[in-house]
């Protein structure tokens, strides 16, 4: 019985420790980004907003909000698409090989962003492909909840299979939309390799101002992010709640 | 990226079924995605593989030994598998016991963890790095809490150390250890435990023999995961090491952006992905072992 108590209480200073830590990066950010010191001073000495207007005037930014936003995009919709065409041969098909095709479709995955960054480079230039090269990068995060998605289609008829088709897949589709988004907002390791000095994306430029001048309107740009994905959050919780977002 | 472990058992489970083996049309459905990846993740790959071990038109493995024959090259992997190591056994320790209070707690307390894991989830890597920077300054909240607890006499330097880097790394990576080994708690009988408890079993006794392996799955996939982003993390590092410390990214990514040296770079980048194929291949054939026979 001691044991066991132990063990609970353990188990529960752990899990406070888990959830004060996870939560401390993203508190201090937003702490900050409000504060009027040009140092990271903790607390903020006193409240401004400079940072947030500095944010505002910064002229490299929205081009790379825009491009960042629109790579995602783009890649989250071909993605979704490719992904459930993909889930639904595997679901609903015997086909030899299928195992095999799994693996290798999942594989991405677990391979080192910057390998395949490097690997997508050379291709690349070897075969002259130069225009939508970061999109294709984005692309190879596929999703594969979409499985269980059509796994949940399992037998129906072709012709339920349509009816039924849209709403058992919305939630899978915003969930695995919503972190192939995310993803691809923050795919560093892929994009430091595959965009010029004229286009960067918005983790570029923000590692790109870190190491010029390390001042808070970092902290300001990523309390801007943040908040974004809080309130994407938020919707995505009211749609299909937030247990399902973590379903692994 | 967040849904690897869910690709994990996925896969797990597909292994598991028996092959029929008709071709179907509807397999037909799987072409674009097949051949997406082939051409803009396969083909890559395979010709970063040719590149280490051609050069001048003809087959060597002068790269290779030239690579292995370095001490610095052994420094480097050294380094990036130890601190990998170290991470994802912080992130094992912290993560399972989180992960069973995550499945005990209910309604509002249960949602509110759940969203304290998912929000850090959702934020980019490079917002938690730089965070990390603040956090591990020596007049930082982590030093002031290790003096406030009497932990330490003055603050210590945590910034530009591996303790940093480790401390850092295991707070990015921690969500995708607890959520995986969540998805299989949530799923144990609790039944399971009184029966073997009416049997006589002690706690011990029933949680070496009961519990654990029940979860052994989601910790296969979570330690999986944890290991072969701790192993290819590069933001991290850069942020809160700086390039003293040298990973194999570190190394891939100067050799491609700064030194401009191909043969380095491809050799360190086919060793990375040895490492990382190590890992899923290590990953499917343990959670085969560990799934209860049907």
């Amino acid at each position: 019985m001691m044991l066991e108590r132990a063990a609970v209480v353990a188990m529960w200073t752990v899990t406070a420790a888990v959830v004060l830590t996870l939560l401390a990066p993203l508190a201090v950010t937003l702490a900050v980004s409000v504060s009027a010191s040009s140092v990271f001073n903790l607390p903020p000495p006193a409240l401004s907003s400079r940072w947030y207007e500095r944010m505002l005037r910064l002229r490299e930014l929205w081009p790379a909000v825009r491009l960042s936003v629109g790579i995602a995009a783009v890649s989250t919709v071909i993605s979704l698409g490719l992904g459930t065409l993909c889930a639904i041969a595997v679901t609903r098909g015997t086909f030899p090989g299928k195992t095999a095709l799994v693996t290798f479709m999942v594989s991405p995955l677990m391979m080192p962003g910057l390998v395949v960054g490097v690997a997508l480079l050379q291709f690349l230039r070897e075969i002259g492909l130069r225009v939508t090269r970061t999109v294709l990068a984005g692309l190879s995060l596929f999703d594969f909840t979409l499985v269980e998605a059509a796994r949940t289609l399992g037998c129906s008829h072709p012709r339920a299979l349509v009816k039924v088709m849209v709403p058992v897949l919305a939630p899978a589709f915003l969930t695995s939309g919503l972190f192939a988004f995310l993803a691809s907002m923050d795919n560093y390791p892929i994009s430091i390799f595959l965009v010029d000095a004229r286009h960067k994306t918005l983790p570029i430029l923000m590692l790109q101002y870190l190491e010029e001048n390390p001042d808070p309107t970092i902290a300001a740009i990523s309390s801007g992010l943040i908040l974004m994905t809080i309130v994407v959050l938020l919707i995505a919780d009211r749609l299909v709640g937030l247990r399902r977002l973590a379903d692994f | 990226v967040s849904t690897a472990p869910a690709s994990l058992s996925a896969r797990a489970d597909l292994v598991l079924a028996p092959p029929r083996r008709r071709l179907q049309p509807v397999a037909l459905l799987a072409l674009p995605g097949a051949g997406y990846l082939a051409l803009a993740f396969a083909a890559p790959l395979a010709l970063l593989l040719m590149a280490s071990v051609i050069s001048e038109g003809r087959p060597t493995l002068a790269g290779y030994r030239t690579f292995l024959a370095d001490p610095f090259s052994w420094t480097v992997m050294a380094n990036t598998i130890r601190s990998a190591g170290l991470i994802t056994l912080i992130c094992l320790v912290a993560g399972y016991p989180a992960a069973f209070a995550l499945a005990r707690a209910a309604g509002l307390l249960q949602a509110a963890l759940l969203a304290a894991l998912v929000l850090p989830l959702s934020v980019g890597v490079v917002v938690k790095a730089f965070a990390w920077t603040i956090l591990l300054r020596s007049d930082g909240v982590v030093n002031r809490a290790l003096v406030g607890l009497g932990a330490v006499d003055a603050p210590v330097r945590l910034l530009f150390t591996e303790s940093g880097l480790v401390l850092g790394a295991v707070n990015v990576f921690l969500p995708f250890m607890v959520l995986p080994i969540f998805s299989v708690v949530k799923l144990i009988d609790p039944r399971l435990l009184d029966a073997a408890a009416t049997l006589g079993s002690s706690p011990l006794h029933r949680f070496f023999r009961v519990t654990l392996p029940l979860t052994m799955p989601g910790v296969i996939a979570g330690v999986a995961f944890v290991f072969s982003m701790s192993v290819s993390m590069y933001v991290i590092p850069t942020l809160l090491m700086g390039d003293r410390f040298k990973t194999l990214s570190v190394l891939i990514a100067r050799s491609f952006l700064f030194m401009r040296d191909r043969s380095v770079g491809s050799t360190a980048s086919v060793m990375l992905l040895l490492i990382a194929v190590a890992v899923v291949v290590a990953s499917a054939l343990l959670t085969r072992r560990w799934q209860p026979s049907r």
